[in-house]
């Protein structure tokens, strides 16, 4: 049975799908977004986590968005609003000694003035180099052929880019992205807490430690997005993250576009060699003039797309993605504002991490490589309802933290393995914030695995596929998707295993949205 | 399972190679220790006198060892899509009980090997080849439900070639084996064990092959040898074997190509298209893997392609690069195996040709290097584009073949 024929059908209303959505509609093409789960929005999303409080259930902060994009969608117009921008980020101390990073300077007591001018200067340095990257992750990944000017031309402004840097800074940038970041740390800094709090920037959502090569690269993405937010810093929807998905939904249903949640896609359809609708799980066929998956790649290539399609190697390189997230997610609903070590009051509603130095961060790392749990994770707080009364009843909080790193948990122990970790993590939390387990109303720990089944990720990963140079720029996720096409004609890609990789950013979705009107190949 | 032969039960670390399971019963007839290595089995380069071996092909009978190609089985609810995504040629159009000659690409169009099919019933299938590559049979079983087992150890196999090999097979006891057409495969019985009997070969002439159990092997050979006796039967070797594919036009790997597995250098590895294997690729199946890239590369023209020629003097034209002129000024091409044809009196070879050189409308000259008395000399021979094979006799296809 064929219920509809759309020119365009997208698979998941993750928030890149919403924004390819909104981009496909304005565009004049009929578009419908078909959602698994009831909720739009994907790993952006609010959810209700006991009642009358609300949790950004993935991403809690909004950082990386262009600004350029925010006003082509007209957000604020469809009922975007940022409860706060630009937070602090405090590093906690279980001894009080704090260090709060507030609009590019580093202030603490046990932060010398050599480590503060360091921090200008690396500051400087780490922004130069995301600055000069920012061309190639705003936009479509470069075409490596060099069968045309067009192409040649588009290389040879990636290179010019980087030579634009000077010399010096070429050679450094060279140099550096392929080191790891705690080397490069310490080049810089004496103060251990101050190189672990920087390397929390590159090290959330990936699969490494401090020690890890790449980890530069990840951090110069992490900038970069600060670089285009139009200087929101990191922000606060109202209402959580779910209300950035909301208002792109309204962007897209504005501009024409139909959206349905709770169908499930079970087969992208496929007639001589093109993409022609959609099979939904209850046996529905929609048919459309192309696909657009959201989905990441290997749930789209290994499950949704028969294989009598694709090619053995292509296959072979999307199994071997590394797309096992390391990140949990904790959120508590908590009956009163928490009370932690060095944070005044006032502060609450920075983000806080913990992470003591870079060597506990590499012990935390360590045990996920032997499928083992942490005894001390690092982690990012933020407890949204600082900012945002909307979230909670009156008096509560809600807090919401990303916890690295834990393992893929595929064994029969899962469900006693998250109940042990979540007692080891409210005791580590209990240390910086002492009084904080009697205060605990509702908790919830979601574990890698539990992220790929909430929000249909396959191994819960941050990024859906690792971010590493592996799987960066024109080979990500692999060489026949970087451009957002696919093997398949009609058949395209817009999640964040796509280039330029996660984050809540739209860029794939928009990317995505040119290549179809383009009808690129 | 191998065959235990006193060799084969040495412990690993000692047996440098494996004997077939026909070791045993032929190697009283090995005279001139012509042995040579294929896929970790000790095979024969001859037995006594490749001259001899090949024109018992062409007259009577010869047997071939073939139990070290490689043989998978691939079963399974959903082996004929597999199967019919893996290979160029519609597997969905093939009945059970036949055979049929394949190549299978990469995802960028180039070829792998190229070997045979057997559709051993509906849903089970064996593919036979001369080089391993579970990897990539595994790899290309994601999201199938078939099972894919090696079984070059299990299944011991003779081939039985030539104008009398029906006769024999007769004699045996296999009735009804002449009503088998090419490509079509039995299944019999010898002895109270199964045999399955396929009218397929690498030689061009009327001939079987012959698949058991290699627990069977010595029963099978003897009662072989015992009916062919008075026939002129004899086993054959590699050098033979290769003279008569030669002259029936089949391409051997690592001689016409590379497997694109193995190639290293860019522009090695080779396309169906350039093989001249065009009749295989069905590029209106449906998907198979290498189609897209197949696809593309129809719409260039085609730079280079294997075609078969004829070398006009009667010196084997081996590894001769191929030129526009008389003068050797521009290569177009070269030689990948030559053959003075003791059948048809012709000198062969296959070769590849640069375009527009491959059509034939234009002449070319072969550079040949002759070693005479210790002294290399250089000749150059005119030569001539020439249909494949260079040697189909009818009794190949005539069914039931003639009772000699
Ligand atoms: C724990 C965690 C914390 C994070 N924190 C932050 C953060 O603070 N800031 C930030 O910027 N980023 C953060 N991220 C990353 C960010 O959330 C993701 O990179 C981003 O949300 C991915 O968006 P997407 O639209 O590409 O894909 P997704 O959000 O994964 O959306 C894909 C959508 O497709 C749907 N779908 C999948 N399969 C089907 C199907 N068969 N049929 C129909 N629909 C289907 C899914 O249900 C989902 O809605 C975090 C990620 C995690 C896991």
């Amino acid at each position: 049975m064929t219920s509809q024929q759309k020119d365009i059908v997208i698979v998941g209303g993750g928030h890149n799908g919403l924004v390819c959505a909104a981009y496909l509609a304005r565009a004049g093409r009929s578009v419908l977004v078909v959602e698994a789960a009831a909720e739009i929005g994907g790993a952006a999303r609010t959810r209700e986590l006991a009642p009358g409080a609300r949790v950004s259930s993935g991403a809690h902060l909004l950082h990386a968005m262009p600004d350029d994009l925010i006003n082509d969608l007209n957000l604020t117009a469809h009922g975007l609003k940022l409860s706060s921008v630009r937070l602090n980020t405090v590093s906690l101390n279980n001894t009080g000694s704090s260090i709060v990073f507030a609009d590019n300077t580093v202030s603490g007591a046990e932060v010398t003035a050599k480590d503060k001018a360091a921090f200008a200067r690396f500051d400087k340095d780490m922004n130069r180099f995301a600055k000069a990257l920012r061309p190639v992750f705003d936009k479509l990944a470069p075409d490596v052929s060099i069968e045309t000017w067009g192409q040649r031309l588009e290389l040879l402004g990636l290179g010019w880019t980087l030579r634009k840097l000077g010399r010096y800074h070429m050679r450094e940038f060279l140099r550096v992205i392929g080191i790891n970041f705690y080397d490069l740390l310490d080049e810089y800094f004496d103060n251990a807490q101050l190189k672990a709090a920087i390397a929390m920037d590159a090290l959330l959502g990936s699969e490494w430690g401090a020690r890890s090569m790449g980890s530069v690269l990840t951090y110069l993405y992490r900038l970069a997005g600060y670089q285009r937010n139009g200087g929101m810093g990191l922000a606060l929807p109202e209402g959580g993250m779910g209300a950035l998905s909301h208002a792109l939904a309204k962007a897209a249903e504005a501009a024409g576009a139909e959206i349905r949640t709770g169908a499930r896609v079970k087969r992208i359809l496929i007639d001589d060699d093109r993409a022609t609708g959609v099979e939904l799980e209850n046996g529905e066929r929609i048919a459309a003039g192309c696909v657009v998956s959201n989905a990441d790649p290997k749930q789209t290539f290994l499950k949704l797309v028969n294989p009598d399609h694709l090619d053995t190697g292509f296959i072979r390189r999307i199994r071997n993605l590394r797309s096992k997230g390391k990140a949990a997610k904790l959120h508590l609903v908590l009956s009163g504002a928490p009370a932690f070590k060095g944070v005044e009051a006032a502060n609450l509603g920075s983000r806080m991490l913990i992470a003591p130095t870079m060597d506990e961060i590499e012990l935390a790392f360590n045990p996920c490589k032997y499928k083992r749990y942490p005894t001390a994770s690092v982690m990012e707080i933020i407890i949204a309802s600082a900012h945002d009364s909307s979230l909670v009843s009156s008096g509560q909080h809600v807090l919401s933290a990303v916890v690295q790193y834990l393992p893929y948990d595929d064994t029969p122990e899962e469900d006693a393995n998250r109940t042990a970790f979540l007692e080891t993590v409210l005791d580590q939390l209990e240390q910086y914030a002492p009084g904080i387990r009697a205060q605990v109303m509702a908790a919830e720990l979601l574990t890698p695995r539990d992220i790929e089944r909430q929000f249909g990720i396959s191994g819960g990963h941050w990024h859906h596929v690792e971010l590493a140079f592996e799987t960066f720029l024109f080979n990500r996720p692999v060489p026949a998707l970087a451009r957002h096409c696919s093997p398949i004609s009609g058949l395209y890609v817009c999640g964040a295993g796509c280039h330029p990789g996660g984050n809540v950013t739209g860029i794939a979705g928009r990317n995505a949205a040119q290549q179809v009107l383009r009808g690129g190949h | 399972m191998i065959a235990n032969t006193a060799n084969n039960q040495r412990p690993i670390f000692e047996r440098p190679i494996l004997e077939t399971p026909f070791y045993e019963s032929y190697k009283h007839l090995i005279q001139n220790d012509q042995y040579e290595e294929w896929s970790g089995y000790t095979t024969l380069a001859s037995f006594a006198n490749d001259g001899q071996e090949y024109f018992a092909v062409r007259n009577t009978c010869g047997v071939y060892d073939l139990c070290p190609m490689i043989k998978y089985d691939i079963s399974g609810a959903d082996a004929e899509r597999y199967m019919n995504r893996l290979v160029t040629r519609n597997i969905k159009k093939m009945l059970p009980e036949r055979v049929t000659y394949t190549v299978w690409c990469n995802d960028d169009g180039h070829v792998i090997e190229d070997g045979t099919v057997f559709r051993l019933a509906p849903t089970e299938f064996r593919l036979c080849c001369a080089e391993r590559q579970i990897e990539w049979l595994l790899d290309s079983s994601i999201g199938y439900d078939v099972v894919i087992t090696e079984v070059t150890q299990d299944i011991a196999a003779l081939a039985v070639q030539g104008p009398i090999s029906c006769n024999i097979l007769k004699k045996m006891g296999f009735t009804g084996v002449e009503v088998l057409k090419p490509f079509q495969l039995g299944n019999f019985s010898l002895n109270g064990y199964d045999v399955m009997i396929s009218r397929t070969g690498f030689t061009g002439d009327l001939g079987y092959e012959l698949w058991i159990d290699a627990e069977h092997a010595d029963d099978l050979w003897q009662a072989l040898f015992k009916a062919g006796e008075l026939f002129g039967i004899r086993m054959i070797g590699s050098l033979a074997l290769d003279m008569l594919r030669i002259e029936a036009g089949l391409i051997l790997v690592n001689v016409e190509y590379m497997s694109c597995f193995q190639t290293v250098r860019p522009n090695r590895a080779r396309t169906p298209f350039e093989l001249g294997l065009d009749w295989v690729v069905d590029m209106n199946k449906g998907h198979f893997i290498g189609r897209r890239a197949l696809v593309a590369a129809q719409k260039n023209s085609l730079k280079r392609k294997l075609v078969g020629i004829d070398v006009d003097w009667n010196k084997q034209a081996d590894g001769a690069l191929l030129y526009d002129s008389k003068t050797c000024s521009r290569q177009i091409g070269e030689v990948t195996s030559a053959l003075w044809s003791p059948t048809l009196k012709r000198n062969i070879a296959l070769a590849y040709l640069d375009a527009p050189y491959y059509a034939g409308e234009k002449s070319m000259w072969a550079e040949v290097y002759l070693h005479r008395e210790c002294q290399w000399e250089r000749k150059v021979y005119e030569c001539h584009v020439t249909p494949k094979p260079f040697y189909a006799p009818e009794r190949k296809r005539l069914t039931p073949p003639e009772d000699l």
